[in-house]
């Protein structure tokens, strides 16, 4: 036996599974990934430490770098460098242009899309995104050690429409990444401060990152988060602010005419100014080029100042959602942060007058969108079926199938979070079976007449084969609205059948509670009958296999052997329904076997020399 | 009967527990999968749900459901080396046979 270590309660895993799911969080100026791991989520790294990719690509003849070494590349190599392609996910030409204005890049049509013509081709937005989730999802596999994941929860904005999430759809199977869902992105940041499982209510995202700002008042009830209204500014960021205190430099210095080196220097020292002012009161920025020194101070009063504007901008941006999704400010239970700007200590105060209520900024604002991403992603392959998360519902009973002899064989056990979706494989149990009745059953019981019915449908076309030679994939999927719907594939030939079963399955809590108690009290006699059933398919299916080969082959046996091959055979027959102890069966398989092992060999020896009649030795 | 622990075992949860700052015991119990119908739970707990059975061994309490304890009653749980691999094993009277790779047993 295999050597078992412990498992968290509820996380134990299923033989040969090893459930690994990341949560990806796809920025239009930085990307994370995150995974759970010993029920806490965290961010995943690179080689260097950094958590943050910056979502930048650069597309050479012979080579595509992603992240930092892009980013530093931009400016020597503008139009081959793609920045922020995020923006141009399910859009026209057109609409950028509008959108956006004058932009370094050469857009073009390229099989009726809109692509970029760079060194390495024509890339369209969708192949520029697979790059970036390319990388991420290799982070995952280092992190990993060849582990496979399972899948992602990929973050969209939730103002994103149908074309622009089916594109970042796209996008990750490009990349090879199993998408378990799409989540909005505010509805992953309030997943990570756990409110899914919390009061229901408005909740209010605040979202501030580097290049957009964005708003939305999301709705949690009965478990299930409502987006109501999105609002925001997608050229507001943390961007702005540096340049607020570029021009403040320009002023205290004089130096009016920055080379573009200077600037550089300036934006970077502003960067440095505007974070290190969320913790000092009073900074010193020393500016140092052409043979001159500066020393400016900047006091966070000061920076206050500066940047009031652009918060007040976002303040409205907050009061509009906020009437567009018609309720008052004092209605906003949480206020949940997110991006990196929310750092500013100006805008965390203002935010909280806005709303009159203290925001939530104990995560990482740049990671609580990632680490909400995973949290859902370990829920969803089914890591965490004894939810403490409310954000989706759980299955009260085992879901299954019928198998052969009246035995329930259990899909998706109880307690599992939904949506899920599982699949088994079955195979036929005769030769030439052309057709299976599917049962699906509803119960904890190990009989089919203990269970519930909940629907039966059949699966044709099946080619003939012998038994146990098909493949037919068996799956069971219920979406979040508890409704199951079940199809069942033939793999070699693809034909297909399904089924819908509505919602909730129509039991109250006392008949579910009834049917746990059940399961229980019944266990041992559950459990002997399951294994006399058992026994009785493993004879029928001997009974058939022996007496299909005895009709082609038993001129092999005398008519000694042969009688009492059949008596065997008969007895086996007899026993099978007669017997009330498992092992009787069992013993009566086995003399069945002792006696037909003469007729096997015989048989292996009458094919062999028959494939090889009329071949020479050399050729065999 | 019972489930019990052996000496190197009960060391062995003690201080997987201690690690772990919280939890009650261990539970042990089966679920039907694998590739030969049944395979052994191992977890900690944190809360007993309705059915449990509690046993101490070796100062450690030990969880079983009801369902499972018919499959598993009488086992004894050891920690052991193997190779370069360690672990915990069930001695299991009440198992007959399990699959070639040991994930999964019948009774």
């Amino acid at each position: 036996m295999a050597l078992l270590q412990i498992a968290e309660p509820g996380q134990s895993a299923a033989p040969h599974e090893h459930k690994l799911a990341i949560g990806i969080d796809l920025g239009t100026t930085n990307s994370l990934v995150a995974t759970v791991q010993s029920g806490e989520a965290r961010t995943l790294t690179d080689v260097s430490g950094a958590a943050m990719l910056p979502s930048v690509v650069r597309y050479q003849a012979d080579n595509v770098t992603v992240g930092e070494q892009a980013a530093q590349a931009a400016t020597q190599d503008p139009a081959n460098t793609l920045i922020s392609v995020k923006r141009f996910l399910g859009k026209t030409q057109t609409e950028i242009q509008q959108s956006y204005g004058q932009l370094p890049y050469d857009f073009c049509e390229h099989d009726g899309a809109l692509a970029i013509t760079t060194a390495a081709g024509n890339i369209s937005p969708i192949t520029a995104s697979s790059d970036i989730l390319k990388a991420l999802k290799q982070r995952a596999e280092e992190s990993f050690a060849g582990q496979d994941i399972l899948g992602a929860v990929i973050t969209v904005p939730a103002y994103f429409d149908d074309a622009q999430r089916q594109s970042t759809k796209d996008a990750a199977e490009l990349a090879g990444i199993n998408v378990l869902r799409l989540l909005n992105e505010p509805t992953a940041a309030a997943v990570a401060y756990g409110l899914d499982s919390g009061q229901e209510g408005i909740i209010a995202v605040y979202d501030l990152g580097g290049g957009t700002f964005d708003i939305s008042i999301l709705r949690l009830n009965q478990g299930v988060f409502e987006v109501l209204a999105t609002g925001g500014d997608s050229s507001l960021g943390g961007d702005d602010f540096d340049s607020l205190l570029v021009d403040h430099f320009k002023r205290k210095t004089g130096v009016m005419n920055l080379s573009p080196s200077v600037l550089r220097l300036f934006i970077n020292k502003a960067k440095a100014c505007k974070e290190a002012l969320s913790q000092y009161a009073k900074v010193n920025v020393g500016l140092e080029f052409d043979d001159e020194k500066y020393m400016v101070e900047v006091t966070r009063e000061k920076f206050d100042e500066l940047a009031m504007t652009l918060v007040k901008k976002t303040l409205r941006s907050c009061r509009r959602a906020v009437k567009d999704a018609g309720i008052e400010n004092d209605e906003v239970l949480q206020v949940v942060m997110v991006g990196g700007s929310t750092r500013m200590p100006i805008v965390r105060s203002q935010v909280a007058e806005f709303f009159n209520k203290e925001p939530l900024t104990s995560i990482d604002p740049d990671r609580v969108v990632a680490l909400g991403a995973a949290l859902q992603a370990d829920v969803l392959v089914g890591n965490k079926p004894d939810s403490d998360m409310l954000l989706l519902d759980v299955l009260p009973l085992s879901l299954g199938l019928e198998t052969m002899g009246g035995l329930v064989e259990k899909i998706i056990p109880r307690n599992t979070t939904i949506p899920v979706a599982r699949a088994q494989e079955f195979t036929t149990f005769k030769d030439g079976q052309t057709a299976m009745s599917l049962h699906v059953l509803q119960g904890e019981r190990e009989l089919v007449d203990d269970c519930r019915s909940l629907a039966k449908f059949s699966l044709k076309g099946i080619p003939a084969m012998a038994a146990g030679a098909a493949h037919i994939r068996v799956t069971f999927k219920v979406d979040a609205d508890g409704l199951l719907s079940v199809s069942a594939m033939e793999k070699s030939t693809g034909v297909q059948a399904d089924i819908q079963v509505k919602p909730s399955f129509g039991l109250s809590d006392d008949q579910v509670a009834n049917m746990l108690k059940e399961s229980m009290t019944n266990a041992k006699d559950d459990m002997q009958a399951r294994m006399l059933k058992e026994q009785q398919v493993e004879a029928l299916r001997v009974i058939e296999a022996l007496e299909a080969s005895l009709a082609t082959d038993s001129q092999l046996l005398d008519e000694a052997e042969l009688s009492n091959l059949k008596a065997e055979i008969a007895a086996l027959a007899v026993i099978r329904e007669s017997a009330v102890e498992p092992s009787d069966i069992k013993a009566a398989i086995e003399k069945v076997d002792n006696a037909s092992s003469v007729f096997a060999e015989r048989r292996m020896d009458a094919s062999i020399k028959k494939a090889l009649q009329g071949q020479s030795v050399d050729n065999v | 009967m019972a489930v019990t622990l052996t000496d190197a075992a009960a060391n062995r949860v003690e201080s997987f527990l201690a690690n772990r700052g919280k939890g009650l015991g261990l539970r042990v119990g089966i679920k039907t999968t694998g590739c030969s119908g049944l395979a052994y739970v191992l977890e900690f707990v944190d809360d007993l749900s309705e059915g449990d059975e509690v046993f101490e061994s070796q100062g450690v309490k030990v969880i079983v459901d009801a369902k499972s304890l018919v499959y598993i009653d009488g086992t004894e749980l050891d920690y052991t080396k193997e190779g370069l691999n360690e672990g915990f094993k069930f001695i299991n009277p009440n198992q007959a046979d399990e699959c070639g790779c040991g994930e999964s047993f019948t009774v």
